[in-house]
């Protein structure tokens, strides 16, 4: 804690990278120490998706890649440059809620809603991946997210009604 | 008349619902602004010392990084305590951040960085070299018990310990007796949300704070004091708070940091704390407990001596209710209680869900587990033979207590009549399972709380006040409210809170909030029904005439005669009619005190729970709960069912995860991260039941609510710990119950 490096010169270049977020390209220039969640956030100002501890262990972060689910907060902006990326606010086409929000809704799976994007997107990504069966396997596979509201039976409900009608 | 405009206790879904599933629910930290620069804190390395040199240099030197806001550029503040003071402050000294080089605590704010980006400001924080002259500190309770000493000074809600009766005569004439000491540990609050505070500063130095707080009114006031500001100038908006439980009760340092950079920059500003920082300020607090009961073998309490000793800073004396419960649950004459301080260098603890009780009831519920075994007798037996009616610590009786009918219920469903008592009788391979049960009890309390409500000729109503919903479910149920009261749609109603313009509301806690902002809610809606009555009987040839507001029924929209509902008007005609714009009330509900004053207010709750501990790993599995709730009338059974769920999980988590461990040599929390300070995760959450028992009451408030934010947790604790006693046979006396426990 007292030995601290001396300063050495920022880094501030710059790099140009496009995301595809919800459909909508956004060129960035951006520098490679941002996050893909600061920079979801703030370049993008998209603030849907969640810190909620920025180093991987809570889940508040987790948007679609590609359609595969990831802690945003433990990817570079830069290293997903091209990508195809769902947030929150991309899951509901044309106003019309996406099956799992609904479910949210009717089985009150959230309190306060702070995890709620995550759990969300997380939910879609492990319904793509295909591999929950039982309601253990939910259980487990969305074990990832934390929800400090204590909704997990609930989220439980809500993702074992979409996915029994898919 | 169908009355389809009845919504007091239906499952409704939240109105913010929608917000919350798609990302449009804003957060203190989803605000922006042109210019918005960022603030990191940097945190004392040491828990008691000085600092003596603070060198910035290296970080100003970075393009992009505005300030470095330490002890020693900071000034021009209150110069007053009273000033630093905020609603949910305990007595003492309140700490002034940025305004000393003396270190009182580890991780203890002693830097702002702000810089153009988050990433710079962060970097930067690191660049700053700060050189401590460390002295002793002192973070154990259990080494420093000599030191208790009574708490000083009041705080709202304390109750101080009570003696009745001859405890030392009746304890040593007891047939059958308990003496046992239980400890917890600290524990943080961890909403999902860190804290955060983002500050829009405009050209006539006014700011709106976008605050992370249960109390928009005691942000703003401390704000102004703080920084001598009017209130003019200072706007306090959230409409969002992704959790508290406590911990926003307070004004926390990120909202000083916030402001006080943007008015120094005169810039917009972001601060929002890290994981590790949501350990750096209140907590609850290390208990230690005694308890001994004395009991005649038929099981009657003849004794029951309750002493706690909890840990507080330096600066303050942080107060609840630890010990008070055993002098209200049971009936029994003599009763001791004793609660005293110990002073370390930590931060100040705080009220996190359920403060006192969920100590304190754990410590007394476990206690009558084991007298109950040493007695031979049913633990639920026990409870029966010494319910109390009355609150043996006032001598009044309760407005209502549905607690026999919560044992009842919660019994049958649970199967309990089926347990063999002997521990380790459900024995299946190397999986032993356990049934335990408790009892939980909150307050019932009422705060003052006001209400303006709107009703335009379009037929919309717009009710407010300055409360907040951390997740409760506020804005729904006072949705449900004032469109039931009015009889309106409840898509025709929007309720506001969250703002420090709306009328005044005290901090959203304690399970008060639906009580007493739902009573201001109610108030102003049928105030608005008397105005609309009023009016009516301006139109010309009104049959309304001659009715009095008794003589109406306010439903679907409209207002009947109540004897011949053929004749109704639409509310919004009443406006259009007598070409009146809207109608405009605010409430200020004043509680019957002296009808109140003759009862005690409380919840109760019967909690029984299963476990599955593992004989050879000592992992326990919390496999099914069921709890029956006697919370009062029930306002919206699907987000008060969240609240009780919510409440239990925690009573899973303080029972078997969650501690905030002290390493004393550095005198620091340690496990400060997600990974490492555990709450359950999905897989660890299993079958949990809820069952509101029917408690009608009529003294707490008009709507008969008592609040549901606590009681969900307390007793869970001590009935998982009595369900692992008879699962293993072993008592584990110190929380979490981790496996080490147990093998």
């Amino acid at each position: 804690m007292d030995q601290v490096a001396a300063p050495v010169l920022v880094d501030q270049a710059t790099h140009t990278i496009t995301l595809t977020i919800n459909k909508i390209p956004y060129e960035l220039k951006i520098q490679p120490w941002v996050t893909l969640l600061d920079a979801i956030r703030e370049y993008v100002q998209l603030t849907g998706t969640k810190k909620g501890c920025d180093q991987g262990q809570c889940g508040a972060c987790t948007v679609l890649v590609n359609g595969k689910r990831i802690n945003s907060c433990l990817t570079l902006a830069v290293m997903k440059d091209g990508a195809d990326i769902t947030t929150i606010e991309g899951v509901a086409e044309d106003g019309i809620l996406h099956p799992l929000q609904q479910a949210f809704i009717d089985h009150d799976a959230f309190q306060c809603g702070y995890c709620t994007p995550g759990q969300i997107c997380s939910a879609i990504g492990l319904l793509n991946e295909g591999k929950a069966r039982t309601k253990e396997d939910i259980q487990e596979l969305m074990s990832g997210n934390l929800c400090r509201c204590g909704a997990y039976t609930n989220i439980v409900a809500a993702v074992q009604q979409v996915k029994d009608k898919l | 008349m169908n009355n389809e405009t009845s919504y007091i206790g239906q499952p409704v879904n939240r109105v913010d619902g929608y917000a919350k599933v798609t990302g449009d629910a804003k957060y203190a930290a989803d605000y922006n602004a042109g210019g918005l620069c960022y603030g990191v804190v940097v945190s004392a390395g040491i828990a008691r010392g000085r600092i003596v040199r603070i060198d910035a240099s290296a970080a100003l030197q970075l393009e992009g990084v505005f300030q470095v806001f330490t002890h020693e550029n900071v000034s021009g503040l209150a110069w007053f305590n009273m000033s630093y003071k905020d609603m949910d402050a305990p007595p003492g000294k309140h700490f002034r951040y940025l305004q000393t080089d003396m270190v009182t605590y580890s991780q203890q704010p002693v830097a702002l960085v702000v810089a153009e980006t988050f990433e710079l400001a962060r970097y930067a924080a690191t660049l700053v070299n700060i050189t401590y002259a460390a002295d002793a500190h002192t973070t154990s309770l259990t080494g420093n018990l000599d030191k208790a000493r009574p708490p000083k000074g009041k705080k709202t809600g304390f109750k101080k310990p009570a003696n009745r009766g001859h405890f030392e005569k009746a304890f040593k004439a007891a047939q059958v007796t308990t003496d046992v000491t239980y400890y917890q540990g600290a524990e943080h609050h961890n909403p999902m949300e860190m804290h955060a505070t983002t500050v829009l500063y405009y050209k006539n130095g006014s700011i709106t704070v976008y605050d992370k707080t249960q109390g928009v009114l005691n942000t703003q006031s401390y704000v102004k004091s703080v920084f001598g500001l009017s209130g003019k100038k200072v706007k306090v908006l959230s409409p969002f708070v992704g959790g508290a439980f406590g911990s926003a009760l307070r004004p926390q340092y990120q909202l000083f940091m916030a402001v006080l950079a943007a008015l120094e920059l005169k810039r917009s500003v972001k601060v929002m704390l890290t994981r590790q920082q949501m350990f750096s300020f209140g907590f609850r607090p290390i208990t230690q407990q005694s308890l001994s009961l004395g009991a005649l073998e038929d099981g009657s309490l003849q004794a029951i001596s309750h002493k706690a000793i909890s840990g507080t800073s330096q600066f303050e004396d942080y107060v609840e209710n630890i010990v008070n419960w055993s002098g209200m649950l049971y009936h029994c004459k003599n009763v001791q209680q004793d609660y005293k301080l110990v002073s370390l260098d930590t931060y100040t603890p705080l009220d996190m869900r359920a403060p006192g009780a969920v100590t304190g009831v754990f410590g007394l519920e476990c206690a009558m587990d084991e007298l109950a075994y040493k007695l031979h007798m049913d633990p639920l037996e026990l409870r029966r033979i010494n319910y109390s009616v009355e609150d043996g610590s006032m001598k009044k009786p309760y407005s209502s207590k549905a607690l026999m009918d919560c044992y009842e219920q919660a019994a049958a469903r649970f199967g309990w009549s089926k347990r063999n008592p002997r521990p380790g009788s459900m024995k299946n391979g190397h999986l032993l399972t356990g049934w335990g049960m408790a009892t939980g009890m909150w307050d019932a309390m009422t705060v003052p709380a006001r209400a303006k409500a709107t009703f335009t000729a379009d037929g919309k109503l717009t009710v407010g006040s300055a409360t907040a919903d951390i997740g409760t479910g506020t804005y729904t149920i006072m949705t449900q409210i004032a469109a039931e009261t009015l009889g309106l749609p409840i898509d025709h109603v929007t309720f506001q809170l969250g703002d420090a313009s709306l009328p005044f509301a005290y901090l959203e806690g304690g399970s008060a909030t639906a009580a007493s902002v739902g009573t201001a809610v109610q108030q102003a809606c049928l105030q608005i029904r008397e105005r609309l009555l009023s009016l009516a009987k301006d139109i010309p040839d009104s049959p309304f005439r001659e009715l009095s507001i008794e003589q109406i029924t306010f439903a679907d929209g409209k207002m009947y005669m109540s004897e011949t509902p053929a004749n109704f008007i639409h509310l919004k005609d009443i406006l259009t009619l007598t070409a009146t714009d809207a109608v405009n009330v605010t409430s200020t509900p004043l509680p019957n005190i002296f009808k109140q004053m003759k009862y005690a207010k409380n919840t109760h709750s019967a909690v029984f729970v299963e476990v599955q501990v593992d004989e050879e790993l000592g992992s326990v599995k919390v496999s099914r709960v069921v709890s029956a709730v006697a919370a009062g009338r029930i306002l919206n059974p699907k987000t008060a069912r969240s609240q009780i769920v919510g409440g239990i999980v925690w009573g899973i988590s303080g029972a078997l995860y969650e501690e905030s461990v002290m390493d004393h040599q550095f005198g620091r929390f340690i496990n400060h991260n997600y990974a490492e300070y555990h709450i359950p995760v999905n897989l660890d959450i299993n079958d949990i039941e809820v069952i509101f028992v029917e408690e009608n009451d009529d003294v707490v408030n008009p709507l008969g609510v008592k609040g549901v934010g606590e009681i969900g947790q307390v007793g869970v604790a001590a009935a998982v710990a009595n369900a692992i006693y008879h699962a293993t046979g072993k008592r584990i006396r110190d929380l979490p119950i981790t496996l080490d426990k147990l093998l």
